[in-house]
């Protein structure tokens, strides 16, 4: 940390220019899109891109419902996707509350699966920087070294971005060595000029993700959404060299879908994103809708999807 | 700037499986006659030449050249339907037959776009999303005008001219077949038309169309064959109208034979358009309309944007940002459904896009290729930029009608109005701005047809489209598109 870090990172530490974020088009921006769900994903491609797709996942619950259990049902399933199928890889991490990482790590130990943990008075955010900070500090001591923290939509809105800008560096800092995925909330933004903005706000602040919605709110996350992030993300490592992730998560639950995001990702930041460290799917009923395609692939023939355990 | 640590890469990694349109659900002849009186006939000379498959060089058919006897027969047959049939029809009948012409075309529009990439090379999602939907939607537009003529020029009559003669392009063909043929029959004339001599099997499907809709015979007649054939119909006493689309050269040709006839004619020629992107840009947008202005179809398209005309404090931006998006873009097979640029039209284009892209180096401009991996056989051209030019560069100036962008930076406004309007040609142009009080000041000051403003390549049948200058006379399409095929009495 210090100084060795402000050299790779030669914005950290301010905000931004936000008025210099290009402007975005939503016409052709959904033209865009248009063109990558028009792409033709079949037999290996598909077969890898569906593979693929299980790998970025980021296996969720957060309910006020959870219990121990639950969270127990889901590591379960983090593990065992579909063990009829051999060579299937495990989801990226299994993403909770912060009461919930203790059981998560108990049900996960020994395995290769990240824990991530919603943090900062999530969904709303609203509450004092403090309980943020404690939140946030709460769930990476219990055992979570992934973090997504929400955005002050309402100081974001109001224009006071050195606000949110200060308040992502302080979460950053409090995440010690767990990687910040910050949460954009673009359906509360309003605009996709306010969500490239915000992106590059939260970039410049020290995000190693950013992700689209926390899933409480419509719409979620969605491919318009997603591009624009995804090309903020490209003329942030334009300018600075740093890679940062991407997480669309909420409304992804079609393997036909993620395909469509993946295609996406590819021709627009290229094959160094390719990879569950860079992309994320936040997403709980989308699993067993890829490992049914894929089944499909191998057999020819749909299966019903009570062959498919729902955890 | 671009430094070996933050340079994307596009190249290797998750790669699309081929995903080729299926040609077991459409029927190529070995050999296609002309279309005379409603009847396939064979040429009087007995000649025939090849159509070629530009993706494998492999031939398609063979297809009849019409002789100077055959254009007379089919300016004949067209003569006496006129008078005889089609002039005398109700227009709301009239339009009836173009209705089912549209419908028709609809049903089959998935065999015509597959012919139309085997035999043009475009590639299948342009043939298929484009290029035959708009076809249909040319002849449903004007089939509803027929019976309305006297609406669209209130207290005129309108009255049809007669024999309309059309000579056709090579780089849309079924849809330059639709904007000819829909507007002259709406407004009650007869045709003959000549389609290009690399693209015939379309028409050639048009014309099993006309004749399952039960046109009355001679009402289109569709003589296929080269310039000679083309020139034949020029020339015929018998012709009332002659419209073209094609190269400004041939335009000129056409122009000189008319002159002093009583033919009235409309002409839509080359471009060499502006796209103009302005500092305040959405410029990922912007970016993805140079892509579409200059890369969509192949760049065979006349209204193209081939002259890129960027804002000095944003170009290299904007032409880092394109070199990557051009990395995306897939070269090769046309009937593959991921393909984006396809195979050139021919032998002889590919030859015209390669001595440019000679003349360009030659001149001192720096040229950018994307890494697209060609396919051994066929006509293929990548991607290409050239940067460093001038207004006095040839690649800046000529039309290349191929995948090859100009790219030249402005200050001003003025500037860049100044050099959009240093052309000969005045066929499009495109505005890229979040200003809107500059989109309209642009509209004003470009001279040309359409001006696309922060889009490009964007048609519709109700769109007027057109040139000034040497791009052309009188407009296609829309209101005005019916204008010149009518004769208004007082």
């Amino acid at each position: 940390m210090g100084s060795a870090n402000v050299t790779t990172l030669p914005t950290a530490g301010r905000l931004p220019d936000l008025s210099r974020v290009p402007a975005v088009d939503e016409v052709g921006v959904n033209e865009r899109v248009a063109r990558f769900q028009s792409r033709s994903i079949k037999a290996k491609a598909k077969i890898d891109g569906l593979k693929l797709t299980l790998a970025m996942i980021d296996l969720t619950t957060l309910e006020g419902q959870d219990t121990p259990g639950k969270v127990r049902q889901l590591c379960q399933k983090a593990i065992h996707l579909h063990d009829s199928m051999p060579g299937l890889p495990h989801v990226a991490a299994v993403c909770v509350y912060p009461t919930m990482v203790s059981v998560a790590k108990e049900s996960l130990k020994g395995h290769d699966i990240n824990i991530a943990s919603v943090a900062t008075a999530f969904p709303s955010g609203m509450s004092s920087l403090d309980i943020k900070l404690n939140d946030t500090r709460i769930a990476v001591e219990a055992g979570a070294n992934e973090i997504d923290m929400v955005i002050s939509r309402g100081a974001f809105l109001a224009g006071d971005y050195q606000h949110v800008f200060d308040e992502i560096v302080a979460v950053k800092e409090a995440c010690g060595d767990a990687h910040l995925k910050v949460i954009l909330e673009t359906g509360e933004l309003g605009t996709l000029d306010r969500v490239r903005r915000a992106s590059e706000l939260a970039m410049h602040a020290g995000a190693d993700f950013i992700k689209t919605s926390t899933g409480k709110i419509q719409p979620a996350a969605t491919m318009q959404v997603t591009l624009t992030m995804l090309q903020a993300i490209r003329d942030y490592y334009y300018e600075t060299g740093r890679m940062v992730g991407m997480k669309p998560a909420g409304g992804i639950s079609s393997a036909k879908l993620a395909l469509h995001y993946l295609v996406m990702l590819q021709e627009t930041l290229g094959n160094a994103w390719m990879t569950p460290e860079w992309f994320r799917f936040g997403a709980s009923s989308l699993a067993n809708d890829v490992l049914m395609q894929l089944k499909k692939q191998e057999t020819g023939v749909y299966q019903s999807p009570d062959y498919f355990s729902k955890d | 700037m671009a430094t070996p640590e933050n340079e994307l890469a596009f190249d290797g990694g998750w790669d699309y499986a081929p995903a080729p349109e299926s040609t077991d659900h459409i029927s190529i002849k070995k050999r296609y006659e002309l279309f005379i009186d409603g009847e396939f006939v064979k040429p009087e000379g007995g000649k025939y030449f090849e159509t070629v498959n530009p993706a494998t060089e492999e031939r398609l058919s063979r297809v009849a050249e019409a002789s100077t006897a055959d254009v007379d027969k089919a300016v004949k047959a067209a003569r006496t339907a006129y008078t005889k049939v089609w002039s005398k029809m109700k227009p709301a009948e009239r339009g009836k037959y173009i209705y089912r012409i549209a419908r028709i075309m609809q049903e089959r529009a998935r065999e015509f776009a597959t012919i139309e990439s085997l035999d043009g090379g475009k590639p299948i999602r342009e043939s298929r999303d484009i290029d035959i939907p708009l076809s249909a939607a040319h002849f449903f537009y004007y089939a509803g005008w027929a019976d309305k003529l006297e609406y669209a020029f209130p207290g005129r009559k309108p009255k049809p001219l007669g024999v309309a003669g059309q000579i056709i392009p090579w780089n849309f063909p079924l849809l330059m077949a639709a904007w000819k043929i829909a507007p002259a029959l709406a407004c009650g004339n007869t045709v003959v038309i000549k389609p290009a001599e690399t693209t015939p099997l379309t028409a050639m499907k048009l014309a099993e169309v006309i004749a399952d809709a039960g046109l009355p015979p001679g009402v289109v007649n569709i003589v296929t064959g080269a310039g000679k054939t083309g020139a034949d119909i020029v020339e015929h006493p018998g012709i009332d109208k002659i419209a073209f689309t094609g190269s400004t050269e041939v335009g000129r040709i056409i122009q000189k034979a008319l002159a002093g006839t009583r033919k009235s004619y409309t002409l839509e020629l080359g471009g060499k358009a502006a796209n103009i992107i302005f500092a305040d840009a959405a410029l990922d947008q912007a970016v993805e309309g140079i892509v579409n202005g200059i890369f969509f179809n192949q760049g065979h398209v006349c209204c193209a944007g081939s002259r890129l005309l960027v804002q000095e404090s944003v170009a290299d931006e904007v032409i880092r940002r394109l070199k990557d998006r051009m990395a995306t873009l897939r070269v090769g097979n046309p009937l593959d459904k991921n393909t984006d640029i396809g195979a050139i039209n021919s032998r002889q284009q590919l030859d015209t896009i390669q001595k440019y892209l000679k003349i360009g180096k030659e001149e001192g401009a720096e040229i950018y290729q994307s890494a697209a991996r060609l396919p051994k056989k066929g006509f293929f051209c990548k991607p290409t930029l050239f940067t460093g030019v001038s207004q006095s560069n040839r690649v800046v100036q000529e039309e290349i009608f191929g995948p090859v962008l100009a790219v030249q930076t402005f200050r001003t406004f003025n500037e860049a109005i100044a050099k959009a309007n240093n052309t000969p040609y005045g066929l499009s142009g495109g505005v890229w701005t979040d200003k809107g009080a500059k989109i309209f000041k642009m509209t004003q000051d470009i001279r040309a047809g359409v001006i696309w403003a922060n889009t490009f390549n964007k048609f519709d049948p109700t769109s007027p489209f057109g040139g000034y200058k040497e791009s052309g006379v009188g407009r296609e399409g829309g209101l005005h598109g019916l204008d010149a095929y009518l004769r208004l009495e007082a």
